[in-house]
């Protein structure tokens, strides 16, 4: 299995496309900083997790840096499986690996896991890079809590972009051709970015405690509501903060970190069990499939 | 050939979709031996090497390979069974060498000596001059070669080649029979699928003729040429000078004839065993000048179109 997982690391960190990715991800981060540069002027030194408005504060146009993210991570994880197994099959490549002996299994979890390992780097290098840039910029260390609370973040990034991962190569074991897959998921991206929260909750939702348990329904939503809870501590909104809401809304008195962690657990696990759902899905559907290209 | 049997099918039987596509198989493949699995395209052939690799489920019947069930121990099969599957594929972005290279890893195959033995391949199968290449590049027929480079990377005791020649120019199909000829001097049991008779006649020292998922027959080829096309027997056919009816007698006479034939200046014999040598006795004897003698040799072709005549 080590061997798998080093190919398929090897293959990921040689290909153009998490080249782009890398990319798209230096670009956002860039934005994001100009957006924290603008909006972070606001706010009086001293204040609350000044540190963490790095991440959360947005300038004019541009949204804030987690806005990105919460755009980018579904892309990098539906980009790095989309294609896991249907690709190898089509190519006649999958015969070729079971029919030495390793267990099927391995190959998916090989794929899973450097999906993850790929994620992980990619997210961690987005966070630390922000965290450098910005300490200059502001001139402001974060506090411990901070740095832990960054750390619970890039776990929730990781888990969130694992989820996409894992739903893009459950389409790739369902979906012979690429493209199907590719399509689907990112369907399924909008369907929970836009048309769900923004359209068919309204829509079939009366009232406003409804309203937000549908909203849950979205991984999108459990995503957003624990990122605010986590780096922006003084934000009492039951929902998500979109861009732009402004900062004077919020309470004084922050959530402690014990008490967002107890907050954001129902979100994180629900993501992680949507992860292991979609994983375990792929994982007994490849187990049973004709591994032959036809 | 008379090695033990190490592969062996027991009523196997493929359903997909509700449809036999391998129905009730028995198949005997001795040690060393080079066994082809024909028939015609969707006869069954690719089905049949899946369920030996275990790669697919059979829906009843069992299968051995060395020993081993691979249903029930698939990864012991997969230690000794090198594979070449139809439509061979490789990762482009990698080179031959390292595609290989992945596959030997994955047999727990040291550095060292995976890569003498993959220049070693390579420069058999012949694109060694190609080795650093991304495969991406190869041509239908180079990756075809490389199939076979990497189904003999494990250094394999039976070695699955479902239609190794396909893709190859003329040379390369040559190249590769003589190469799989040598195989079982190396210690490996070849078992191949190919539809092209003349190719599986010229290197396979037993058949298995599959229609529709049923064997028509199976059996070593010159014992099935014989049980198709002549019952049995051997054919000798003797030209001489001129045709004798005294010989015609006395050749009836010897122990284990069948029937005699005159045909013009032939004479057709059919016998139990090879009498070549009791008959040229014979017409010597008999003052006749003998011309020629030979023992009919059966082509597959003869048994293949006795066989899908009906279709
Ligand atoms: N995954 C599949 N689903 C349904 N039918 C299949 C599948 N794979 C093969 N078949 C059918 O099984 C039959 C045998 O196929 P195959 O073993 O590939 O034949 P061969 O290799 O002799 O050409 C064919 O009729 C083919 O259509
Ligand atoms: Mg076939």
């Amino acid at each position: 299995m080590i061997t798998i997982i080093r190919k398929e690391l090897a293959d990921y960190f040689t290909s153009i496309r998490v080249f782009i990715l890398f990319l798209l991800v230096f670009l956002a981060s860039a934005a994001g900083l100009y957006a924290s540069y603008q909006g972070i002027r606001g706010i009086e030194p001293g204040t609350g997790f000044v540190f963490l408005r790095l991440f959360t504060s947005s300038g004019e146009v541009i949204p804030s840096l987690v806005t990105f993210i919460a755009l980018f991570v579904p892309i990098i994880g539906i980009a790095l499986g989309f294609d896991a197994i249907n690709s190898e099959r089509s190519s006649g490549t999958l015969s070729r690996i079971l029919s030495q002996p390793v267990y099927r299994d391995n190959v998916i979890n090989a794929k899973f896991l450097a999906g993850i390992v790929t994620l992980s780097i990619m997210m961690a290098a987005t966070i630390l890079i922000v965290s450098g840039f910005g300490l200059r910029m502001i001139g402001v260390p974060p506090t411990t809590e901070e740095i832990i609370r960054l750390f619970l973040y890039l776990v929730l990034t990781i888990v969130y972009g694992a989820f996409w991962m894992g739903l893009a190569i459950l389409f790739s074991v369902l979906f012979r051709r690429i493209a199907t897959s590719l399509l689907s998921s990112l369907a399924l991206w909008l369907f929970f970015g836009f048309f769900y929260v923004n359209l068919i909750v309204p829509a079939i939702a009366k009232t406003t405690e409804t309203f937000l348990l549908l909203q849950r329904f979205s991984p999108n939503t459990l995503f957003q509501e624990a990122t605010t809870v986590l780096l922006l501590p003084e934000w009492r909104g039951a929902g998500i903060l979109t861009a732009g809401e402004e900062i004077a809304y919020m309470l004084l008195n922050p959530l402690s970190l014990g008490q967002s962690m107890l907050i954001i657990w129902p979100q994180l696990t629900s993501l992680i069990s949507l992860t292991a759902v979609c994983f375990a899905i792929s994982y007994v559907l490849f187990m049973r499939q004709e591994i032959r290209p036809t | 050939m008379d090695g033990k049997i190490v592969i062996e099918t027991k009523e196997l039987t493929k359903n997909y979709d509700g449809v036999t596509v391998v129905d009730r198989l028995n198949l005997h493949i001795r040690e060393k031996e080079i066994f082809g699995l024909l028939g015609p395209n969707g006869a069954g052939k690719t089905t049949t090497i899946l369920m030996l690799l275990g790669l697919t489920e059979p829906a009843s019947g069992s299968a051995w390979v060395f020993g081993y069930s691979p249903t029930r121990e698939p990864l012991k099969v997969k230690r000794l069974a090198g594979y070449l599957p139809e439509n061979v594929g490789f990762y482009n972005n990698l080179t031959a060498r390292e595609n290989l290279m992945f596959i030997a890893e994955l047999n727990n195959i040291s550095r060292a000596e995976a890569n003498r033995r993959i220049g070693e391949l390579l420069e058999i199968v012949g694109i060694g001059e190609v080795a650093n290449l991304t495969v991406g590049k190869f041509s239908r027929g180079m990756k075809q070669r490389l199939g076979i480079a990497d189904a003999l990377i494990k250094n394999p005791k039976v070695a699955f080649l479902d239609e190794p020649t396909a893709g190859l120019d003329p040379e390369g199909i040559n190249q590769t029979l003589d190469l799989i000829a040598n195989l079982p001097q190396m210690g490996t049991t070849v078992v191949l699928s190919s539809h092209q008779l003349y190719q599986v006649q010229r290197v396979c020292h037993s058949i298995g003729i599959l229609s529709k998922g049923k064997t028509v027959i199976e059996g070593s080829l010159d014992q099935l040429g014989r049980e198709a096309l002549a019952g049995g027997n051997y054919r000798i056919e003797v030209e001489t000078a001129q045709p004798n009816p005294q010989l015609i007698d006395i050749v009836n006479k010897l122990p284990g004839v069948r029937k005699v034939e005159a045909e013009g200046n032939l004479l057709l014999i059919n016998a139990d065993s090879d009498l070549r040598a009791e008959i040229a006795k014979a017409v010597v004897q008999s003052n006749t000048p003998l011309i020629q003698m030979k023992i009919q040799e059966f082509s597959l072709d003869d048994i293949y179109m006795k066989y899908f005549k009906e279709d």
